[in-house]
């Protein structure tokens, strides 16, 4: 082939890059995300240090202790957060822990009601509402319903979701302030979530009980600085999830995986789409630098 | 005068006693009373979020402006959400108290407004989020170019990170062995000293800054001295 024709080839490719219409590239990650999910594909996971140091974390609370999980979410994240929510509630369950549920999103109260009726109910029926449980929901006023908590819990939450007087519920039977609490994990997507339980939980009470976090990816840098001293363990995104999973189901099997393994499930269109995007990312620096004027300025 | 002297007394009383109520115990009961007062304010701002979605959609359909079809949808969802979860409509009764009328969840999947929870709002701002991801493509295509060092410092960054965050990361470089002396060369190792270091050093920064920020813009409000937030008139 002369020098000529190749000339023209590459023209002809680089032409076809550079007048690429978008759908063509939906279409690509639509694949990409599509093809692993009915091929199932899976990738076995190796667990990071910060999801190490969530699992030491949860490990190292006494056995009976009571927690609170704040579902700092809402669908639109569920997708990244719930699989480590799910995760999250049966690794505390299958240490007998007991649960307080509360929710700085309007929604996230109904993702944990969805948590509790597919992940806590099913596996673990002998947790009771009231005993074991306890879910406060949703209370407006961000990082206001914290600062309260940490001072006065039956003044922010008098009542439980269901209406119940907290003075009738046993679990909460003498807790005052978060300092009840041996351990706060936020579920978070934004604000307000982690980094205000941090801020004003941890804050307010720096020796009473550890904090951890599960945080969508966009969000993370955000949480970074408080690692590991004030937040002792992040899951980030569905990667953090899916080593959190595979840490759970080593010492905890879930009776079904369909629940417990969403992460890595996840995993697998994840891998694709990275993929196709550096494809796309190196295609179009190609036809950047093949499309500049030879000897001219840049 | 009255509406200005007021709102800055509130903010400047408010604010003193939230500074003090960290620093002295005796201060912590006045402290909760107005952290209560100011989630109660932000739940009333849920109502006036509320007022300002009908007011805005309202004149947009009354002037037909582009787009005004969406608008009544809009409103129609909104109006039907509030009548099925103020009225309860075919909640099921709490089985705790039965005898007490509307004492059910109107949040329980058989009422019409958890199952607009669960089958229609879910799912529509699931799509709204995944759809994010074809967008992205489309602009790490067309707009993530190497033009100078700063985005090719950006690009190999995104690189590291878009590989070490999937099973590639381990396929690529899981072979070095983690206590040799070029583990500092897998991809996972090198991600984690990307945002424990150099991302959680710029962050700091940036935090410590903002910080600082509304320390000074607190105390600007407090003393009166910055004014902005109230009405002009």
């Amino acid at each position: 082939m002369t020098n000529e024709a190749q000339t023209t080839k590459a023209r002809g490719f680089i032409g076809v890059l550079t007048r690429l219409d978008r759908r063509w590239i939906f279409l690509a990650m639509g694949l990409s995300i599509a093809v692993p999910i009915l091929l199932k594909l899976r990738f076995p996971e190796y667990p990071g240090p910060m999801a190490k140091a969530t699992f030491n974390a949860i490990e190292a609370v006494p056995e009976g202790s009571t927690i609170l999980i704040s579902f700092d979410y809402d669908p639109a994240s569920a997708a990244e957060l719930q699989p480590m929510a799910s995760a999250l509630v049966h690794h505390c369950a299958s240490r007998r822990l007991k649960m307080v549920f509360t929710a700085l999103w309007p929604l996230g109260k109904q993702q944990a009601d969805r948590t509790i009726e597919t992940v806590l109910k099913p596996f673990h029926p002998e947790y009771k509402e009231g005993v074991d449980y306890v879910q406060l929901g949703f209370q407006a006023g961000n990082e206001g319903v914290i600062k309260l908590l940490a001072t006065n819990l039956p003044k922010q939450y008098p009542n439980d979701a269901s209406g119940e007087a907290i003075e009738n519920l046993p679990l909460l039977e003498g807790v005052e302030d978060l300092g009840a609490f041996k351990l706060i994990a936020s579920v978070s997507a934004g604000y307000p979530g982690a980094k205000e339980w941090v801020l004003y939980g941890n804050g307010a009470m720096p020796d009473a009980f550890s904090v951890v976090a599960g945080s969508t990816g966009v969000q993370v840098g955000q949480l970074l600085p408080y690692y590991p001293q004030q937040l002792e363990g992040i899951l980030v995104a569905v990667k953090g999830a899916a080593e959190y999973e595979t840490l759970v189901e080593e010492k905890y099997p879930a009776p079904d995986s369909t629940v417990i393994g969403q992460g890595r499930v996840r995993m697998g269109p994840q891998l694709v789409a990275h993929l196709l995007m550096i494809g796309l990312i190196i295609l179009g620096n190609v036809a950047m630098i093949a499309g500049r004027p030879r000897g001219g300025a840049r | 005068m009255m509406q200005r002297t007021i709102p800055i007394a509130i903010l400047c009383l408010s604010g003193t006693i939230m500074v003090a109520a960290y620093f002295l115990s005796f201060a912590q009961s006045w402290g909760e009373t107005v952290t209560t007062w100011f989630n109660i304010l932000a739940a009333v701002a849920l109502v006036l979020g509320a007022g300002n979605l009908i007011a805005v959609n309202l004149e947009k359909i009354s002037s037909q402006r582009a787009g005004w079809g969406y608008a009544a949808i809009t409103l129609a969802s909104f109006a039907f959400m509030l009548v099925v979860g103020l009225l309860k409509v075919g909640a099921v009764p709490d089985p705790k108290h039965p005898g007490v009328a509307f004492a059910g969840s109107y949040e329980s999947a058989a009422s019409p407004f958890g199952w607009m929870y669960e089958y229609v709002m879910s799912p529509l701002t699931a799509t709204m989020f995944a759809m994010l991801a074809f967008y992205v493509a489309s602009a790490a295509f067309r707009a993530f170019r190497a033009k100078n060092v700063e985005s090719i410092l950006l690009l190999g960054t995104a690189f590291i990170v878009l590989l070490a965050q999937t099973a590639a990361g381990m396929f690529l470089t899981g072979w070095i062995p983690e206590d040799s002396a070029f583990a500092f060369l897998r991809l996972d190792h090198i991600k984690t000293g990307i945002m424990n270091h150099v991302q959680t050093a710029g962050m700091r920064a940036i935090m410590i800054g903002i910080a600082l920020g509304i320390v000074a813009m607190s105390l600007r409000l407090i003393l009166g001295i910055d004014r902005s937030y109230l009405s002009k008139n």
